[in-house]
Parts: C-alpha cells; sequence; structure tokens
C-alpha cells in the first residue's frame, strides 16, 4: 500500500515535471554568456584600469526575464541570431550601438516557410495604420510584438479569455503604461477608463473583447489586421457584435431596456422601448411554416365562400 | 329580457371587453407583423411607432383582459365555456359535419343556440383556448418582454429573451389564424352582418343563428 502511495507520487511528480518542461523549451547553451548578465540587476566585470572586479547597475531595458522568454516563439534563438556577433565581446564595442538591428521582415519576409502569415500584406496593413501614420518607422513591430517574449496566442490557444487577455495586453503594455508610451509619443497616455465611458459595462468588455475588435479596419485574407485605427474611426456600434448570436443581442435588448427606464419615467420607458433589433427574433422555419399556415386558412375561407355562394 | 325570437345576449361589459380587444388586438397584429418582419424593403408603418402602439395596446388588451377574467367569474356568463369532455369529439365532428357540409344542404345546425347554449362545441373549445392559453400566453410573454431581467438568461445555449420573443411571436400568429376564422364563421348565419350586429346591441336573433 504503501510502496503503490509513493510510486503514484512520483508519478505525479514525474507528470508536473513533464508539464513543466513542455511549457519552457531549453534556452540554446551560446546565450549562457549573454544571459549571465542580462538576466541580472546588476553585472560584475573587471575593471582593467582600477584592476577591481567592478558592480554597476543594468539598463533596466536590456534585462531579460528568461522564464518569459523560454516560452516565447524565438525561445531557442541565439542572441546573435539577431543582435551583432560582435557583441560576444566584453565591454561590447560601443559602434555597435550604430548598426542597425536586424527586423522581423529581414527573416519572416519573402521566406515560403512563413508566407502563409502573409507578413507583406501585415507590413502593407500596418502602414495604413495609426501608429505608422503618427510614428513612421520608429514605429518597428516589436513595440507591440516583443521579440523576445511574444507567444503566438491566437493560433495555439483554444482558451478565448486567454487569447484576449493576451492581445489586449499588447495594447496596454503602452497604453497603460507612462514609460512605454513616451518612448514613442511626447504625450501623456490616453486616459482609457474616461474615453471609453460610453461602453456599457466596460470592464467586462475590456476583459472578454480584443481592443483590435473595435480599433482596426478588418480584412479578410488575415486573420489579424494590423491597420489600427484611429480612435475617431474605431467602432462604436453596438448592434455590430449583438446581433451576431442570440446571446449577445439578449443582453443588449437587456441593458438597452432597463438604461431607458433608469433614464426617463417608468411607464413612458415601458412604452416606448427601443431595444428591439428589427429583424432579430425570426426563424426562417418558422417564418416558411406560419406563412404555409396563414395560406391555408385563407384557402379554407375562401373555398367555404365559394360553396357557400354556389349552394345558396 | 328576450323579445320574440330575440335573447340578449351579449351584457354591456361584455360587448365593451370584446370591443376593446377587438380593436387591440387588430392594432397588435398589425404593429406586430411590421416589427417581426420589418426591413429596408417592408414597412407599414414607422417602426418605433409600431412598437409604441405594440406596448400601448399590450399593456391595453392585458387590463381588458382582467375585465374579461373578472366579469366571467363574478357573473353567469363563465357557464358558457363549462366543457363536458365526454362525448366532445363526437359532439365536435357534429359540428364540423355542419361546417362542412349540413350547412351547405339548408340543414338545422346540430346545437342550436338558446340562453342555456351561447356557444356551439366548436366555438367553446376555441375560446376556452384563445382566451384561457394563447392570450395568457402571450400577456406573461409580453410583460416579461417589458421587462427582460425577469427572464432566464439562457436555455441550454440558447438566449431566454430569444425564446421568449419567438414563443411570443408564435402565440400572437395562432391569436391572427383565429382572428380571420373567428371573423369569417361570424358571417355565418341567415345575414352575413347578423352575427356583427349582435355583439354591438347585445341581441341574437334566432331566426338567424
Amino acid at each position: 500500500m504503501r510502496s503503490s502511495f509513493k510510486f503514484l507520487l512520483l508519478l505525479l511528480f514525474l507528470g508536473i515535471s513533464q508539464k513543466s518542461h513542455s511549457q519552457e523549451k531549453a534556452l540554446a547553451p551560446e546565450n549562457d554568456l549573454c544571459l549571465r548578465c542580462h538576466t541580472h540587476q546588476t553585472f560584475t566585470f573587471h575593471n582593467t584600469l582600477t584592476k577591481k572586479e567592478d558592480k554597476r547597475m543594468m539598463n533596466p531595458l536590456y534585462i531579460l526575464d528568461k522564464d518569459h522568454f523560454a516560452t516565447g516563439v524565438h525561445a531557442k534563438f541565439k542572441c546573435t541570431d539577431c543582435h551583432s556577433a560582435d557583441y560576444s565581446t566584453y565591454p561590447h564595442n560601443a559602434e555597435l550601438k550604430l548598426e542597425p538591428l536586424s527586423t522581423c521582415l529581414d527573416c519572416h519576409g519573402g521566406d515560403a516557410k512563413y508566407a502563409k502569415y502573409q507578413f507583406e500584406k501585415i507590413d502593407e496593413e500596418f502602414q495604413k495604420s495609426v501608429h505608422f501614420q503618427k510614428s513612421g518607422e520608429s514605429f518597428t513591430c516589436s513595440k507591440c510584438h516583443n521579440q523576445h517574449y511574444y507567444q503566438a496566442k491566437s493560433r495555439t490557444s483554444s482558451v478565448v479569455g486567454d487569447i484576449v487577455s493576451f492581445s489586449n495586453d499588447m495594447c496596454m503594455s503602452c497604453h497603460s503604461n507612462n514609460t512605454k508610451f513616451q518612448l514613442i509619443s511626447d504625450t501623456l497616455k490616453p486616459a482609457l477608463a474616461q474615453i471609453h465611458e460610453w461602453l456599457p459595462n466596460q470592464a467586462l468588455h475590456f476583459k472578454n473583447v480584443r481592443c483590435i475588435e473595435c480599433h482596426t479596419q478588418v480584412v479578410d485574407s488575415l486573420s489579424v489586421s494590423h491597420n489600427i485605427l484611429p480612435k475617431e474611426k474605431a467602432l462604436k456600434n453596438c448592434v455590430e457584435c449583438h446581433s451576431k448570436n442570440s446571446m449577445l443581442e439578449a443582453s443588449l435588448y437587456k441593458y438597452k431596456n432597463i438604461q431607458t427606464r433608469s433614464q426617463v419615467g417608468k411607464l413612458n420607458s415601458i412604452i416606448s422601448n427601443k431595444s428591439y433589433v428589427i429583424g432579430a427574433y425570426q426563424n426562417t422555419w418558422l417564418n416558411n411554416i406560419s406563412i404555409l399556415i396563414f395560406l391555408m386558412a385563407l384557402a379554407g375561407v375562401c373555398i367555404h365562400i365559394i360553396v357557400r355562394i354556389i349552394k345558396k | 329580457m328576450t323579445s320574440e325570437n330575440k335573447i340578449y345576449f351579449y351584457p354591456i361589459w361584455l360587448r365593451i371587453w370584446h370591443g376593446i380587444n377587438a380593436l387591440g388586438i387588430l392594432i397588435l397584429i398589425f404593429t406586430g407583423i411590421n416589427m417581426q418582419y420589418s426591413s429596408p424593403k417592408f414597412e407599414l408603418m414607422n417602426f418605433e411607432l409600431a412598437v409604441n402602439l405594440h406596448n400601448i395596446s399590450g399593456i391595453l388588451i392585458t387590463i381588458n383582459y382582467l375585465l374579461f377574467f373578472f366579469g366571467n367569474l363574478l357573473t353567469s356568463n363563465h357557464k358558457f365555456y363549462r366543457l363536458r369532455l365526454k362525448g366532445l369529439i363526437k359532439r365536435l365532428n357534429l359540428q364540423i359535419g355542419y361546417y362542412t357540409s349540413g350547412l351547405f344542404k339548408n340543414e338545422q345546425p346540430p346545437f342550436p343556440l338558446s340562453e342555456k347554449r351561447k356557444f356551439n362545441p366548436m366555438q367553446k373549445v376555441s375560446y376556452l383556448i384563445v382566451m384561457y392559453f394563447f392570450v395568457p400566453g402571450l400577456i406573461i410573454t409580453g410583460l416579461a418582454l417589458l421587462f427582460p431581467e425577469t427572464i432566464i438568461e439562457k436555455v441550454y445555449s440558447v438566449s431566454g429573451i430569444f425564446l421568449t420573443a419567438i414563443f411570443h411571436a408564435s402565440l400572437g400568429f395562432l391569436v391572427s389564424i383565429f382572428l380571420i376564422v373567428h371573423l369569417y364563421v361570424a358571417s355565418i348565419g341567415k345575414h352575413p352582418l347578423n352575427n356583427f350586429k349582435s355583439i354591438l346591441n347585445g341581441y341574437h336573433d334566432l331566426s338567424g343563428h
């Protein structure tokens, strides 16, 4: 009995370790040297001038979260796949900073392997977006899709909530964070809650609906549209989503009904119930049946009238 | 209250109820069709106006139903609705036989109307179904749609509001079919307008059933 319990524990342990292993990919061993410094707040080096070991603070923007990196799509990459190979010596050559970084399209563009994701089309759409219009080339892919941590959540996850929060976190990483927002813009981040004040059940919408549902121009051929619209052009039409299925429709009906009742006088609002969505409650099958019954009733009456006249 | 061959069939409260009900139901059907099938290609009247009229008439019919309900409860009128189940099928068949054949041969109706019998078996059954099932069903679902927070969220994966609306429209449709038949059957008599006069002045002419 005892031994079987231990065996069970062992299985459980193996199961857990297997699970965590599958979520995090092993990082390339070549990265160990870089990550020794670039995963810590401080780094130590041998100061050739003072002949002493020196401890300095790391620029927070250059600190990488190793575990997070291991969950990303580029986890298996070597640092030098994108960064210059010359970074492998320390102190890093100051001129290396002048070298342009590899861009996403350097690998993803014009490659048959990635053709189905249509990166060129995405780039084309992105260039129409408010992000590109306002910030130009300095608004790189990585501003939203952090190259170190990015996951293809909308393709790999089947949990809608995860997809929504992952997608919205991309927007929020700047739009609710002044430090990051000001890397691009000279202004303060917009007051999102205030701007979306018109939106009923704001928190619920923010949690369950992707920002891009209303803030992009949908292109059929792309799974995710990259033409982020300026706020004036964002969708502000409840019926657009709320007529797509009966549950969404019903929630809008209920909301509008209760809302009007709280705004105008009770009796008045009951009478002028504006929550009906035109043609919403039609069912083709029932419609056809009803037309058939209606015609049969009319035919019955007509036949009866004719016979009555003949037999008079 | 009888004259030579006339019976005072419809007391004043019943005629008032029937008049309001007739008017209300006609408006409800007209506006209901407009709401149900409204599209840019099909609009009998302004959609908002249809909604308002539908709601007002619905509330009016609901209050009016109370008049019908308590009127029957408190007066002797309820006895005309009493249904004996024994032999009902046979009686219904007799009546159907009369409407589909006997009537054309100038036969006497199997259930001639008298002070004791205001409705023939077919009338009785259809009035009972309409007034005690369809109309209350419409009132309940109609009120529920005016107060959607009272409707259960979900029935399996379908919204409760959607089902209530479908049920409401279906019952409304059945009532409109009843209305067509009701109006037509009322024209069966010595003179097609006899029965319509009766429901206005209260007197039923026995010579023209």
